[in-house]
This record gives structure tokens, sequence and C-alpha cells, in this order.
């Protein structure tokens, strides 16, 4: 199915309108794929019908927000910038008498259960607290949960192992029909909340914030804004972590910024 | 084919490739000209890997200005931009890159299919698609989008590739305008030259 550009804008203002999500800034080439991908998903004959249902039907907004967003997410994800948090970061933000940690857009969660590990192994868990937030309500349900498919495992242990991890993985969770719980003292420390970047404001101070795989699917205009707010909610000396091909370069807040000689981490200097 | 029209026309060329499509580049870009006015967008299959040595190891073998594509880089005639490993590259309208870590296509991320729909979406007869070696169907819907968008289709001689597969399969599927070996290749895109 072919679909104008215009009546992407038809759709995105009725989303805006009637539900308050606006997506009018999102890349819009990968938007535009998601739209099409779901009209032959959902098997709609044309364009005016997704947009009749989406208009008449908020349960069907639910899975339109669920699959327009891209959510694929691992654990230690990109092992070699989970190394560097674990040998270069965490030992400074040791040093504080308390840690605050913001996962912005963090899915299904599986990069937050990632950081709880390693503060845990740093002995800097109980005196952490990681803010796990989402636009989609239906991910953040999977954080709350902290279950996982067994089949993953394997890979993330070798995740883990190529981070830096030296523990036995499996000790980090119950294995129960071919489900993998974490245990709970992992999510103990995590606060789980939606939060919206695009219309949301800051909320508190941060030591360290991570945003990863998020701002690939904002415009710049979008991708500023949500730097702004990091900007806003980073202390003196914070630490800003974006996904491995996501980039400051672009916006006004880098002069404020210091890159770190590996990895997309940057150390915010005034 | 009117080399006039081509030349005239063009604003890029994208490139899709699998197995055995390395050495394919690796033949083409030294006999590619420097003065190129299009900017050559390049898809290739690789083993997920953070590291970005294959733009590295692509950059000395032309003079061309060669980069992996970093999010929302500006797309700009005359330069040769490279997929990262494990995102699917999209182009916008505003002529830059967007990249998208969403499900494989094909069993593949980068998918040629999904940045050719993307070019023929902005390009649309501007663009020129070539489909290289390789052993899986990605590329032939791409090849489709293009030449539906009015675009230029080309797919590599089978007989020349390593992995016939992927320009046999285009073949079959889509009307290509030209079908090429290696050195035709190169001679083509050197025709893009204004
Ligand atoms: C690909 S996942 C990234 C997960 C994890 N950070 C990682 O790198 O593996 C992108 C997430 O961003 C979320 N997202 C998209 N737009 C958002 C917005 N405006 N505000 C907050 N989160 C958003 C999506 O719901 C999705 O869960």
């Amino acid at each position: 199915m072919t679909i104008e550009d215009e009546e992407i804008d038809l759709l995105l203002n009725d989303v805006l309108e009637i539900y308050g999500y606006d997506f009018n800034s999102y890349s819009r080439a990968s938007l535009k794929r998601r739209i099409i991908r779901l009209c032959a998903l959902d098997k709609f004959p044309s364009f005016a019908e997704l947009r009749y249902r989406i208009r008449t039907e908020e349960d069907y907004l639910k899975r339109f927000v669920e699959e327009i967003t891209v959510n694929v997410t691992e654990m230690f994800r990109d092992p070699s910038f989970f190394k560097v948090l674990r040998t270069d970061i965490l030992p400074i933000l040791g040093t504080k008498p308390f840690i605050r940690i913001w996962h912005a857009g963090c899915s299904t969660g599986e990069e937050v259960f990632s950081m709880a590990i390693m503060l845990q192994e740093a002995d800097l868990l109980k005196k952490s607290l990681l803010y796990a937030t989402d636009l989609n309500p239906s991910v953040l349900e999977k954080v709350r949960k902290g279950i996982f498919p067994l089949t993953q495992m394997k890979q993330y242990s070798e995740n883990y192992i190529a981070a830096g991890g030296t523990k036995d993985f499996s000790t980090y969770y119950t294995a129960n029909y071919g489900q993998a719980k974490l245990n709970q003292e992992l999510s103990d420390k995590i606060i789980i909340s939606t939060h919206n970047l695009v219309s949301d404001g800051s909320f508190n101070e941060f030591d360290l914030i991570l945003c990863r795989n998020v701002l690939i699917y904002f415009d710049k205009d979008l991708q500023e804004r949500a730097l702004k707010l990091f900007d806003d909610s980073l202390g003196t000396l914070g630490f800003l972590a974006l996904g491995s091909k996501e980039t400051l370069k672009f916006s006004t807040i880098q002069s404020r910024f210091r890159q770190l000689d590996k990895e997309k981490i940057w150390k915010k200097m005034i | 084919m009117e080399e006039n029209d081509i030349k005239k026309t063009f604003k890029a060329v994208v490139i899709g490739g699998s197995a055995g499509s390395l050495s394919v580049l690796f033949e083409m870009l030294p006999n590619l000209r420097t003065n190129l006015s299009v900017a050559i967008i390049i898809v290739l299959h690789r083993k997920n890997s953070g590291d970005s040595s294959l733009s590295s190891l692509l950059s000395t073998k032309t003079l061309i200005p060669t980069k992996e594509v970093e999010d929302k880089d500006p797309l700009i005639p005359g330069n040769i931009y490279l997929a990262p490993a494990d995102y699917h590259l999209l182009i916008e309208k505003k002529r830059s890159f967007s990249l998208d870590s969403s499900e494989k296509i094909n069993f593949s991320r980068p998918s040629i299919d999904v940045t050719f729909e993307s070019a023929a979406d902005v390009f649309g007869p501007k663009l020129v698609a070539i489909l290289l070696s390789g052993a899986n169907d990605d590329g032939t819907e791409g090849l489709i989008a293009v030449k539906r968008a009015g675009g230029f289709v080309v797919a590599q001689k089978p007989e020349s590739a390593q992995m016939p597969y992927m320009p046999q399969h285009a073949i079959a599927k889509v009307d290509i305008d030209l079908v090429l070996d290696v050195e035709e290749i190169s001679n083509f895109i050197n025709s893009l030259v204004k």
C-alpha cells in the first residue's frame, strides 16, 4: 500500500487532537514505514479505514502507539558501552552519597535491569534509584513484572560477560515455564512511570541519564527539545549516554558537554 | 540508454549487496571518478558487530569521502555513505538520514529493501538502484519500489557474482533496466558525472 505524506499528516493530527499523543516531529521516513507495516499487519484495505478505526476506537489507539514505536531492546545491548559504564562511570558515581539514574525511553526494561545488576556488583545499588520511563504504558508493565523469555538468556549472558561481568549470569533469575524472572532485589530500586519526551518536563536532577535508541526516531527539532530537557535534568558533572549511532553534534547543548574518548557518553561540564 | 538524460537527472545511487559483494566494491571503488554529482549510499549485509572498520576499509579504496552514517547526517552529493551494522538506514525528504533499529527484514538489519524503498520515496525518478551479489532475496522488493517511483534499476550480472542468487531473483521479478558486470557498473556510475 502507498500512503501519501498528506494522509500521514491528517492521521497524526487526529491522534494529537483526540488522544494528546504528538508524533508530528518523529522521523518521518521511519514513521511512515511503521504505519504502512501496521496497515499490512492488520489488513486494512485502505488508509481511510485505518484512520477511521483510530478516530473511533480508543483501544485501537493503544495498539497504534505500541506498533509505530520501536521497542526492540536487549540486556547489555552494545556490551562495550556497558563495560565503560562499569569501569569508568560507576566508580565516579560511587563517590556520591546517593545516585539517581534516569532511563528515558526504557522500553521493556532490559537496559534498566542491566544497570541494576552492575550497580549491585559494585555494591552501589542500595544507595541508587533508577527511574524507568517510557511513553508507552504497555512496555512499562513488562518492566514492572521483570519477566523475560528464557530463550534470550543465553544471548544476555554472553553480552553480560562481554560487558565485563564475571558472575554466573543465571544467578540473577529464576527459570520457570520458559520464562526468566529477574531477582526481586533488582526491581526494588526501580521507579516506573510514563513520561513523554515530546510534552513532559524535567522531574528531578540526575547523575546519569541514559536515552539510547530513542532519539533516532525523532526529527532534529524534537531531538533538541529532548536534549535540552536532559541538560536541565543533569547536575554539573552528570553524564548523558546516547545510543551507538546518536550524537550531540547537531545540538546547542553540545558546547556544555564533553564526550568521553570511547562510547556515546558525555559529561556535563557546567 | 540515453546517457545525456541520465547525466542530468540522477541525484543518488543506492547500492545493495550481501555475500560476495564486498569484493565487488573493492574492485569498483578505485575506478570511480572523484567528482561525482550524485551521493552513493551503500547497504551491505554484515555480521552484527559494533566496530566501524568496514567504512575505514572502503575509504582506503577511493578518494571520494566515505563515511558510516550517524543519525540525522545530511545527505550531500559527492559522498559515499555506508549503512551502519544493526540499523536500518532510511532517507528523509529533507535529505538527511534516519536510523531505525526495528525488526529485521529478510533476516537482515540493515535491510536493502528498507533503504531502497525509502530512497525511492524521496528521489523518485532521480534514483539509481544497483543490486549486487548475495545469497538471499533482500533487495527485490526495493527494486520494485524504485521502478514504480520511476527510478532506474541495475542488477549485477549473475555470472559475474560470487553469489548469483540475489541478482538472479531480482532479474526474474523486476523489469531491470541494465544487467552489468563489475567493470560496467563502475563505468555506468562514472557516466553520471555532470
Ligand atoms: C528502541 S527502544 C530503546 C530501548 C533501550 N533504551 C535500548 O536502547 O535498548 C525505544 C523506546 O522509546 C520509546 N519512546 C518513543 N517515543 C517516546 C517519547 N516521546 N517519550 C518517551 N519514550 C518514547 C518507545 O516507546 C520505545 O520503548
